[in-house]
Protein backbone atom coordinates (compact mmCIF):
# COMPACT_ATOMS: atom_id res chain seq x y z
CA UNK A 1 0.00 0.00 0.00
CA UNK A 2 1.03 3.56 -0.81
CA UNK A 3 -0.21 6.70 1.15
CA UNK A 4 -1.04 8.84 -1.49
CA UNK A 5 -1.44 12.95 -0.42
CA UNK A 6 -3.08 15.27 -3.23
CA UNK A 7 -4.23 18.19 -3.95
CA UNK A 8 -7.60 17.64 -6.31
CA UNK A 9 -9.73 20.29 -7.43
CA UNK A 10 -8.26 23.10 -4.55
CA UNK A 11 -8.88 20.20 -1.85
CA UNK A 12 -6.29 18.52 0.01
CA UNK A 13 -6.69 14.53 0.27
CA UNK A 14 -4.75 11.56 1.44
CA UNK A 15 -5.65 8.02 0.48
CA UNK A 16 -4.07 4.50 1.52
CA UNK A 17 -4.01 2.89 -2.18
CA UNK A 18 -2.83 -0.74 -3.59
CA UNK A 19 0.51 0.46 -5.39
CA UNK A 20 -0.44 -0.68 -8.81
CA UNK A 21 -3.55 2.04 -8.46
CA UNK A 22 -4.04 4.21 -11.50
CA UNK A 23 -4.70 8.14 -11.18
CA UNK A 24 -7.74 7.48 -12.94
CA UNK A 25 -8.78 4.56 -10.78
CA UNK A 26 -8.35 6.88 -7.68
CA UNK A 27 -10.38 10.01 -9.22
CA UNK A 28 -13.19 7.65 -10.40
CA UNK A 29 -13.12 4.77 -7.69
CA UNK A 30 -12.05 6.13 -4.88
CA UNK A 31 -13.01 9.69 -4.92
CA UNK A 32 -16.04 9.45 -6.96
CA UNK A 33 -14.88 11.65 -9.18
CA UNK A 34 -16.57 10.14 -12.36
CA UNK A 35 -15.90 12.95 -14.67
CA UNK A 36 -12.84 12.02 -16.11
CA UNK A 37 -13.47 9.07 -18.93
CA UNK A 38 -12.29 5.70 -19.54
CA UNK A 39 -12.33 5.29 -23.08
CA UNK A 40 -9.22 3.31 -24.36
CA UNK A 41 -7.44 2.71 -20.96
CA UNK A 42 -4.21 2.18 -23.27
CA UNK A 43 -2.65 5.80 -23.39
CA UNK A 44 -4.54 6.29 -26.84
CA UNK A 45 -7.86 7.99 -26.72
CA UNK A 46 -7.53 11.17 -24.32
CA UNK A 47 -11.02 10.56 -22.69
CA UNK A 48 -8.90 10.47 -19.23
CA UNK A 49 -6.73 13.54 -19.23
CA UNK A 50 -6.72 15.57 -16.32
CA UNK A 51 -4.28 18.13 -15.04
CA UNK A 52 -0.93 17.44 -12.76
CA UNK A 53 0.66 20.24 -11.67
CA UNK A 54 -0.85 22.46 -14.40
CA UNK A 55 -0.14 19.79 -17.03
CA UNK A 56 -2.24 18.13 -19.23
CA UNK A 57 -1.49 13.86 -19.06
CA UNK A 58 -3.25 10.59 -19.32
CA UNK A 59 -4.35 9.29 -16.09
CA UNK A 60 -4.88 6.09 -17.04
CA UNK A 61 -1.47 6.04 -17.30
CA UNK A 62 0.24 7.37 -14.44
CA UNK A 63 0.09 5.35 -10.66
CA UNK A 64 -1.38 7.30 -8.14
CA UNK A 65 1.77 6.93 -5.68
CA UNK A 66 4.03 8.44 -8.80
CA UNK A 67 2.51 11.90 -8.00
CA UNK A 68 2.15 12.50 -4.13
CA UNK A 69 1.52 16.00 -3.25
CA UNK A 70 1.14 17.02 -7.05
CA UNK A 71 -1.73 19.34 -7.76
CA UNK A 72 -4.56 17.66 -9.50
CA UNK A 73 -7.43 19.65 -11.46
CA UNK A 74 -10.34 17.49 -13.35
CA UNK A 75 -13.56 18.61 -15.20
CA UNK A 76 -14.99 18.87 -11.69
CA UNK A 77 -12.80 21.95 -10.86
CA UNK A 78 -13.07 24.18 -13.48
CA UNK A 79 -16.13 25.96 -13.07
CA UNK A 80 -16.21 28.48 -10.81
CA UNK A 81 -19.29 29.78 -8.24
CA UNK A 82 -21.48 27.77 -10.61
CA UNK A 83 -20.17 29.15 -13.71
CA UNK A 84 -18.88 27.23 -16.59
CA UNK A 85 -15.07 28.19 -17.55
CA UNK A 86 -14.89 29.83 -20.84
CA UNK A 87 -13.53 26.47 -22.21
CA UNK A 88 -17.01 24.80 -21.16
CA UNK A 89 -19.20 27.59 -22.18
CA UNK A 90 -17.31 28.08 -26.03
CA UNK A 91 -17.84 23.48 -26.05
CA UNK A 92 -21.73 24.40 -25.00
CA UNK A 93 -22.23 27.14 -27.89
CA UNK A 94 -20.16 25.70 -30.36
CA UNK A 95 -21.72 22.23 -30.07
CA UNK A 96 -18.77 20.99 -29.55
CA UNK A 97 -19.70 17.52 -28.06
CA UNK A 98 -22.86 14.94 -29.14
CA UNK A 99 -22.52 12.26 -27.07
CA UNK A 100 -19.86 13.77 -24.41
CA UNK A 101 -17.88 10.74 -23.88
CA UNK A 102 -14.46 11.98 -24.89
CA UNK A 103 -15.52 15.69 -23.81
CA UNK A 104 -13.49 15.89 -20.53
CA UNK A 105 -10.45 14.83 -21.56
CA UNK A 106 -10.86 17.41 -24.42
CA UNK A 107 -11.65 20.22 -22.61
CA UNK A 108 -9.13 19.67 -20.10
CA UNK A 109 -6.26 19.35 -22.65
CA UNK A 110 -7.53 22.28 -24.70
CA UNK A 111 -7.06 24.19 -21.99
CA UNK A 112 -3.47 23.12 -21.66
CA UNK A 113 -2.86 24.47 -24.98
CA UNK A 114 -3.99 27.65 -24.76
CA UNK A 115 -1.61 27.87 -21.60
CA UNK A 116 1.21 27.12 -24.01
CA UNK A 117 -0.30 29.19 -26.93
CA UNK A 118 -2.37 32.16 -26.18
CA UNK A 119 -4.13 32.50 -30.10
CA UNK A 120 -3.21 28.88 -31.69
CA UNK A 121 -4.43 28.38 -35.23
CA UNK A 122 -6.81 26.02 -36.59
CA UNK A 123 -3.86 23.87 -37.58
CA UNK A 124 -1.91 24.30 -33.87
CA UNK A 125 -5.60 23.10 -32.41
CA UNK A 126 -5.32 19.80 -34.35
CA UNK A 127 -1.81 18.97 -33.90
CA UNK A 128 -2.63 19.92 -30.22
CA UNK A 129 -6.02 17.63 -29.80
CA UNK A 130 -3.64 14.69 -31.01
CA UNK A 131 -4.13 12.57 -28.42
CA UNK A 132 -7.78 13.04 -28.18
CA UNK A 133 -10.02 11.20 -29.65
CA UNK A 134 -13.83 12.05 -30.69
CA UNK A 135 -16.06 9.43 -32.23
CA UNK A 136 -19.04 12.15 -33.08
CA UNK A 137 -18.16 15.21 -34.07
CA UNK A 138 -15.63 15.20 -36.89
CA UNK A 139 -13.81 17.76 -34.65
CA UNK A 140 -14.71 21.18 -36.94
CA UNK A 141 -17.18 22.40 -33.71
CA UNK A 142 -14.22 21.18 -31.29
CA UNK A 143 -11.59 23.51 -32.92
CA UNK A 144 -14.22 26.06 -33.26
CA UNK A 145 -14.91 26.21 -29.54
CA UNK A 146 -11.04 25.99 -28.61
CA UNK A 147 -10.72 29.06 -30.81
CA UNK A 148 -13.57 30.87 -29.38
CA UNK A 149 -12.13 30.47 -25.72
CA UNK A 150 -8.85 31.75 -27.20
CA UNK A 151 -10.12 34.95 -28.77
CA UNK A 152 -11.72 35.34 -25.23
CA UNK A 153 -9.32 34.71 -22.87
CA UNK B 1 -3.44 -4.72 -13.48
CA UNK B 2 -0.66 -7.20 -12.10
CA UNK B 3 0.30 -6.53 -9.17
CA UNK B 4 3.31 -4.90 -8.71
CA UNK B 5 5.10 -3.09 -5.79
CA UNK B 6 6.06 0.81 -6.63
CA UNK B 7 9.54 1.95 -5.37
CA UNK B 8 10.70 5.84 -4.85
CA UNK B 9 14.83 5.51 -5.34
CA UNK B 10 16.44 8.72 -4.08
CA UNK B 11 20.01 8.33 -5.85
CA UNK B 12 21.36 5.93 -8.74
CA UNK B 13 23.20 3.76 -6.10
CA UNK B 14 19.69 3.02 -4.39
CA UNK B 15 17.79 1.99 -8.05
CA UNK B 16 20.67 0.23 -9.14
CA UNK B 17 20.65 -1.83 -5.94
CA UNK B 18 16.57 -2.56 -6.10
CA UNK B 19 16.74 -3.60 -9.88
CA UNK B 20 16.98 -7.47 -10.85
CA UNK B 21 15.48 -8.76 -13.40
CA UNK B 22 12.01 -8.94 -12.32
CA UNK B 23 11.94 -5.18 -11.72
CA UNK B 24 11.92 -2.40 -14.56
CA UNK B 25 12.41 1.17 -13.94
CA UNK B 26 9.55 3.44 -14.03
CA UNK B 27 10.15 6.88 -15.76
CA UNK B 28 7.59 8.00 -17.90
CA UNK B 29 5.21 4.65 -17.71
CA UNK B 30 4.30 5.66 -21.42
CA UNK B 31 5.50 2.10 -22.51
CA UNK B 32 5.97 0.35 -19.24
CA UNK B 33 2.48 1.06 -17.79
CA UNK B 34 0.21 0.11 -21.21
CA UNK B 35 2.38 -3.02 -21.76
CA UNK B 36 1.66 -4.16 -18.11
CA UNK B 37 -2.50 -3.59 -18.45
CA UNK B 38 -1.97 -5.59 -21.79
CA UNK B 39 0.11 -8.32 -20.04
CA UNK B 40 2.96 -8.25 -22.28
CA UNK B 41 4.56 -8.08 -19.23
CA UNK B 42 4.87 -8.60 -15.62
CA UNK B 43 7.48 -7.21 -12.83
CA UNK B 44 7.86 -7.77 -9.26
CA UNK B 45 8.50 -4.16 -8.46
CA UNK B 46 8.60 -0.56 -10.48
CA UNK B 47 11.46 1.38 -9.43
CA UNK B 48 10.79 5.27 -9.73
CA UNK B 49 13.66 7.19 -11.20
CA UNK B 50 11.93 10.32 -11.63
CA UNK B 51 12.96 12.05 -8.25
CA UNK B 52 16.52 11.28 -8.90
CA UNK B 53 17.93 14.98 -9.79
CA UNK B 54 21.21 14.21 -11.57
CA UNK B 55 19.20 12.02 -14.16
CA UNK B 56 17.09 15.13 -15.41
CA UNK B 57 18.42 18.11 -17.46
CA UNK B 58 20.08 19.67 -20.62
CA UNK B 59 23.56 20.94 -20.99
CA UNK B 60 25.90 21.87 -24.32
CA UNK B 61 29.32 21.59 -23.41
CA UNK B 62 31.37 22.22 -26.80
CA UNK B 63 30.58 19.75 -29.06
CA UNK B 64 28.15 18.13 -27.30
CA UNK B 65 24.47 18.00 -26.24
CA UNK B 66 23.73 15.96 -22.86
CA UNK B 67 20.31 15.03 -22.30
CA UNK B 68 19.60 13.56 -18.75
CA UNK B 69 17.82 10.03 -18.98
CA UNK B 70 14.62 11.51 -17.13
CA UNK B 71 14.13 14.48 -19.21
CA UNK B 72 10.58 14.43 -20.94
CA UNK B 73 10.44 15.08 -24.44
CA UNK B 74 8.05 18.33 -24.10
CA UNK B 75 11.06 19.83 -22.18
CA UNK B 76 13.10 19.16 -25.18
CA UNK B 77 10.98 20.29 -27.16
CA UNK B 78 11.03 23.52 -25.59
CA UNK B 79 14.43 23.77 -24.59
CA UNK B 80 16.28 27.09 -25.97
CA UNK B 81 19.49 25.04 -25.51
CA UNK B 82 18.32 22.05 -27.75
CA UNK B 83 16.86 24.18 -30.26
CA UNK B 84 20.40 26.73 -30.60
CA UNK B 85 22.28 23.57 -30.91
CA UNK B 86 20.45 20.93 -32.57
CA UNK B 87 16.95 22.21 -33.78
CA UNK B 88 16.33 18.79 -35.44
CA UNK B 89 16.44 17.27 -32.25
CA UNK B 90 14.00 19.90 -31.01
CA UNK B 91 11.65 19.11 -34.02
CA UNK B 92 11.78 15.53 -33.44
CA UNK B 93 11.04 15.43 -29.60
CA UNK B 94 8.29 17.98 -30.63
CA UNK B 95 6.83 15.43 -32.83
CA UNK B 96 6.59 12.71 -30.70
CA UNK B 97 2.84 10.97 -29.93
CA UNK B 98 0.75 14.47 -28.60
CA UNK B 99 1.46 16.56 -25.45
CA UNK B 100 0.16 14.61 -22.84
CA UNK B 101 2.63 11.64 -24.18
CA UNK B 102 5.31 13.93 -24.27
CA UNK B 103 4.48 15.84 -21.09
CA UNK B 104 5.45 12.29 -19.33
CA UNK B 105 7.47 10.02 -21.47
CA UNK B 106 11.37 10.69 -21.32
CA UNK B 107 14.46 9.86 -23.81
CA UNK B 108 16.08 7.06 -21.13
CA UNK B 109 12.82 5.53 -21.66
CA UNK B 110 12.04 5.35 -25.59
CA UNK B 111 16.21 4.22 -25.94
CA UNK B 112 15.78 1.67 -23.38
CA UNK B 113 12.60 0.15 -25.17
CA UNK B 114 14.05 0.25 -28.36
CA UNK B 115 10.82 0.12 -30.09
CA UNK B 116 11.40 -0.21 -34.27
CA UNK B 117 9.06 2.83 -34.61
CA UNK B 118 10.98 4.90 -32.31
CA UNK B 119 12.25 8.75 -32.86
CA UNK B 120 15.01 9.09 -30.50
CA UNK B 121 16.81 5.75 -31.92
CA UNK B 122 17.48 7.68 -34.95
CA UNK B 123 18.49 10.52 -33.65
CA UNK B 124 21.29 8.68 -31.62
CA UNK B 125 22.31 6.83 -34.76
CA UNK B 126 23.02 10.07 -36.53
CA UNK B 127 24.16 12.17 -34.15
CA UNK B 128 27.15 9.51 -33.26
CA UNK B 129 25.57 9.69 -29.59
CA UNK B 130 27.32 8.45 -26.29
CA UNK B 131 24.85 6.56 -23.94
CA UNK B 132 26.15 6.84 -20.50
CA UNK B 133 24.80 4.11 -18.14
CA UNK B 134 25.12 3.51 -14.19
CA UNK B 135 28.55 1.45 -15.49
CA UNK B 136 30.01 2.43 -18.47
CA UNK B 137 29.58 4.16 -21.98
CA UNK B 138 28.04 2.59 -24.44
CA UNK B 139 28.40 3.90 -28.04
CA UNK B 140 24.93 4.41 -30.03
CA UNK B 141 26.70 2.20 -33.04
CA UNK B 142 26.67 -0.91 -30.46
CA UNK B 143 23.89 0.09 -27.94
CA UNK B 144 20.62 -0.70 -30.35
CA UNK B 145 20.72 -4.48 -30.90
CA UNK B 146 17.13 -5.96 -32.43
CA UNK B 147 13.91 -5.53 -32.16
CA UNK B 148 13.16 -3.81 -28.49
CA UNK B 149 16.64 -5.21 -27.74
CA UNK B 150 19.60 -3.00 -26.60
CA UNK B 151 23.16 -3.63 -25.25
CA UNK B 152 21.81 -3.04 -21.57
CA UNK B 153 22.35 -5.62 -18.94
CA UNK B 154 19.96 -5.97 -16.37
CA UNK B 155 19.85 -3.91 -13.93
CA UNK B 156 22.38 -0.97 -16.22
CA UNK B 157 20.34 2.51 -15.96
CA UNK B 158 21.06 4.89 -18.51
CA UNK B 159 22.03 8.22 -17.32
CA UNK B 160 22.38 10.40 -20.11
CA UNK B 161 22.94 10.23 -23.85
CA UNK B 162 25.21 12.83 -25.20
CA UNK B 163 24.83 13.94 -29.12
CA UNK B 164 27.57 15.25 -31.12
CA UNK B 165 26.32 18.94 -32.10
CA UNK B 166 26.67 18.52 -36.14
CA UNK B 167 27.12 20.96 -38.87
CA UNK B 168 23.56 20.85 -39.92
CA UNK B 169 20.98 18.32 -39.83
CA UNK B 170 17.40 17.39 -40.18
CA UNK B 171 14.85 14.82 -39.07
CA UNK B 172 11.83 13.93 -41.20
CA UNK B 173 8.69 11.11 -39.95
CA UNK B 174 6.02 10.11 -41.70
CA UNK B 175 3.78 9.27 -38.81
CA UNK B 176 1.42 6.75 -38.53
CA UNK B 177 -1.86 8.95 -38.79
CA UNK B 178 -3.23 6.75 -35.75
CA UNK B 179 -0.47 6.06 -33.21
CA UNK B 180 2.12 9.10 -35.05
CA UNK B 181 4.94 6.22 -34.14
CA UNK B 182 6.91 6.56 -37.50
CA UNK B 183 6.18 3.83 -40.43
CA UNK B 184 9.76 5.61 -41.30
CA UNK B 185 11.40 8.24 -40.55
CA UNK B 186 14.60 9.36 -41.31
CA UNK B 187 17.48 11.59 -39.48
CA UNK B 188 20.45 13.14 -42.01
CA UNK B 189 23.27 14.58 -40.25
CA UNK B 190 25.77 16.42 -41.86
CA UNK B 191 29.66 16.45 -39.89
CA UNK B 192 32.71 17.67 -41.30
CA UNK B 193 34.25 14.47 -42.18
CA UNK B 194 31.05 12.77 -42.70
CA UNK B 195 27.31 11.99 -43.25
CA UNK B 196 24.90 10.01 -41.17
CA UNK B 197 21.75 9.32 -42.29
CA UNK B 198 19.66 6.59 -39.91
CA UNK B 199 16.47 5.10 -40.33
CA UNK B 200 13.68 4.08 -38.34
CA UNK B 201 10.18 2.41 -38.72
CA UNK B 202 11.51 0.44 -41.81
CA UNK B 203 13.46 -2.38 -40.12
CA UNK B 204 13.05 -4.87 -37.07
CA UNK B 205 15.48 -2.13 -35.76
CA UNK B 206 17.21 0.86 -36.06
CA UNK B 207 19.92 1.33 -39.02
CA UNK B 208 22.23 3.62 -40.98
CA UNK B 209 21.61 3.80 -44.76
CA UNK B 210 24.92 3.12 -45.74
CA UNK B 211 24.17 3.72 -49.56
CA UNK B 212 22.46 6.98 -49.08
CA UNK B 213 25.66 7.95 -46.75
CA UNK B 214 27.98 7.33 -49.37
CA UNK B 215 26.35 9.38 -51.80
CA UNK B 216 25.60 12.32 -49.39
CA UNK B 217 29.49 12.39 -48.37
CA UNK B 218 30.37 13.24 -51.80
CA UNK B 219 27.57 15.16 -53.28
CA UNK B 220 25.53 16.62 -49.89
CA UNK B 221 22.80 17.77 -52.46
CA UNK B 222 18.74 16.58 -53.13
CA UNK B 223 19.50 15.43 -56.27
CA UNK B 224 22.64 13.02 -55.93
CA UNK B 225 19.88 10.73 -54.84
CA UNK B 226 17.99 10.52 -57.83
CA UNK B 227 19.09 7.99 -59.47
CA UNK B 228 19.29 5.55 -56.43
CA UNK B 229 17.31 2.65 -56.06
CA UNK B 230 17.06 1.14 -52.65
CA UNK B 231 16.61 -2.43 -52.34
CA UNK B 232 13.90 -3.69 -50.62
CA UNK B 233 15.00 -7.11 -48.81
CA UNK B 234 14.76 -7.15 -45.15
CA UNK B 235 12.58 -3.98 -44.99
CA UNK B 236 9.08 -4.52 -42.79
CA UNK B 237 6.08 -5.18 -44.88
CA UNK B 238 2.91 -4.98 -42.72
CA UNK B 239 -0.96 -3.71 -42.94
CA UNK B 240 0.54 0.35 -42.67
CA UNK B 241 2.89 0.02 -45.52
CA UNK B 242 4.69 -2.65 -48.22
CA UNK B 243 8.35 -3.12 -48.35
CA UNK B 244 8.42 -1.58 -51.32
CA UNK B 245 6.33 1.75 -50.19
CA UNK B 246 8.98 1.63 -47.24
CA UNK B 247 12.11 1.98 -49.18
CA UNK B 248 10.44 4.54 -51.23
CA UNK B 249 9.48 6.61 -48.28
CA UNK B 250 13.44 6.06 -47.10
CA UNK B 251 14.78 7.48 -50.20
CA UNK B 252 11.90 10.37 -50.37
CA UNK B 253 12.31 11.32 -46.70
CA UNK B 254 15.94 11.64 -46.70
CA UNK B 255 15.66 13.84 -49.41
CA UNK B 256 13.38 15.79 -48.07
CA UNK B 257 15.94 16.03 -45.07
CA UNK B 258 18.59 16.89 -47.20
CA UNK B 259 16.61 20.37 -48.36
CA UNK B 260 15.77 21.16 -45.46
CA UNK B 261 18.93 20.96 -43.78
CA UNK B 262 20.20 23.01 -41.12
C1 LIG C 1 -0.01 7.16 -27.57
C2 LIG C 1 1.49 7.06 -27.63
C3 LIG C 1 2.15 7.56 -28.74
C4 LIG C 1 3.54 7.47 -28.83
N1 LIG C 1 4.15 7.97 -29.94
C5 LIG C 1 5.49 7.89 -30.06
C6 LIG C 1 6.16 8.42 -31.20
O1 LIG C 1 5.56 9.00 -32.11
N2 LIG C 1 7.51 8.28 -31.26
C7 LIG C 1 8.23 7.68 -30.27
O2 LIG C 1 9.44 7.60 -30.38
N3 LIG C 1 7.63 7.21 -29.16
C8 LIG C 1 6.28 7.29 -29.04
N4 LIG C 1 5.68 6.82 -27.90
C9 LIG C 1 6.52 6.23 -26.83
C10 LIG C 1 6.98 7.32 -25.87
O3 LIG C 1 8.00 8.08 -26.44
C11 LIG C 1 7.46 6.74 -24.55
O4 LIG C 1 7.61 7.82 -23.72
C12 LIG C 1 8.75 5.98 -24.56
O5 LIG C 1 8.81 4.95 -25.47
C13 LIG C 1 9.03 5.35 -23.21
O6 LIG C 1 9.47 6.32 -22.34
P1 LIG C 1 8.98 6.38 -20.85
O7 LIG C 1 9.79 7.43 -20.19
O8 LIG C 1 7.52 6.52 -20.81
O9 LIG C 1 9.47 4.96 -20.32
P2 LIG C 1 8.84 3.86 -19.34
O10 LIG C 1 7.54 3.38 -19.88
O11 LIG C 1 8.83 4.38 -17.96
O12 LIG C 1 9.94 2.74 -19.49
C14 LIG C 1 10.09 2.03 -20.69
C15 LIG C 1 11.21 0.97 -20.53
O13 LIG C 1 12.47 1.62 -20.41
C16 LIG C 1 13.12 1.28 -19.20
N5 LIG C 1 13.80 2.50 -18.72
C17 LIG C 1 13.22 3.72 -18.53
N6 LIG C 1 14.16 4.60 -18.15
C18 LIG C 1 15.33 3.94 -18.09
C19 LIG C 1 16.68 4.32 -17.76
N7 LIG C 1 17.00 5.57 -17.41
N8 LIG C 1 17.64 3.37 -17.81
C20 LIG C 1 17.34 2.09 -18.17
N9 LIG C 1 16.11 1.68 -18.49
C21 LIG C 1 15.11 2.59 -18.46
C22 LIG C 1 12.03 0.78 -18.30
O14 LIG C 1 12.53 -0.11 -17.34
C23 LIG C 1 11.08 0.12 -19.27
O15 LIG C 1 11.50 -1.16 -19.56
C24 LIG C 1 4.29 6.88 -27.77
C25 LIG C 1 3.63 6.39 -26.65
C26 LIG C 1 2.25 6.46 -26.56
C27 LIG C 1 1.57 5.94 -25.35
S1 LIG D 1 -8.46 6.15 -21.28
FE1 LIG D 1 -6.58 7.15 -20.97
S2 LIG D 1 -6.00 7.66 -22.97
FE2 LIG D 1 -7.79 6.48 -23.31
S1 LIG E 1 -18.69 13.71 -28.55
FE1 LIG E 1 -18.87 11.57 -28.66
S2 LIG E 1 -16.81 10.95 -28.68
FE2 LIG E 1 -16.62 13.07 -28.86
Amino acid sequence: MQEVRLEVNGKRISKDVPDQTLLSELLRDILNLTGTHIGCDTSQCGACVVHVDGKSVKSCTVLAADINDSKITTIEGLSQNGKLHPMQEAFKKHHGLQCGFCTPGMVMSAIDLLKNKKNPSDQEIRDWLEGNICRCTGYQNIVAAVKEAANKS
Amino acid sequence: MKNFSYHTAKNIKEATKLASSKTAYLAGGMTTLPAIKLRMAAYSDLIDIKKIKDLTGIKVSGKTLKIGATTKHADVASSKEVKKSIASLSSLADGIGDPQVRNRGTIGGSIANNDPSADYPAACLALNANIHTSSRKIESSKFFKGMFETALKSGELIQSVEFQIPEKSCYVKFPNPASRYAIVGVYVAKFKSEVNVAVTGAKSYVFRCEEIEKILSKNFSESSLNSLNLKTSGLNADIHASADYRAHLILTLAKKAVASCK
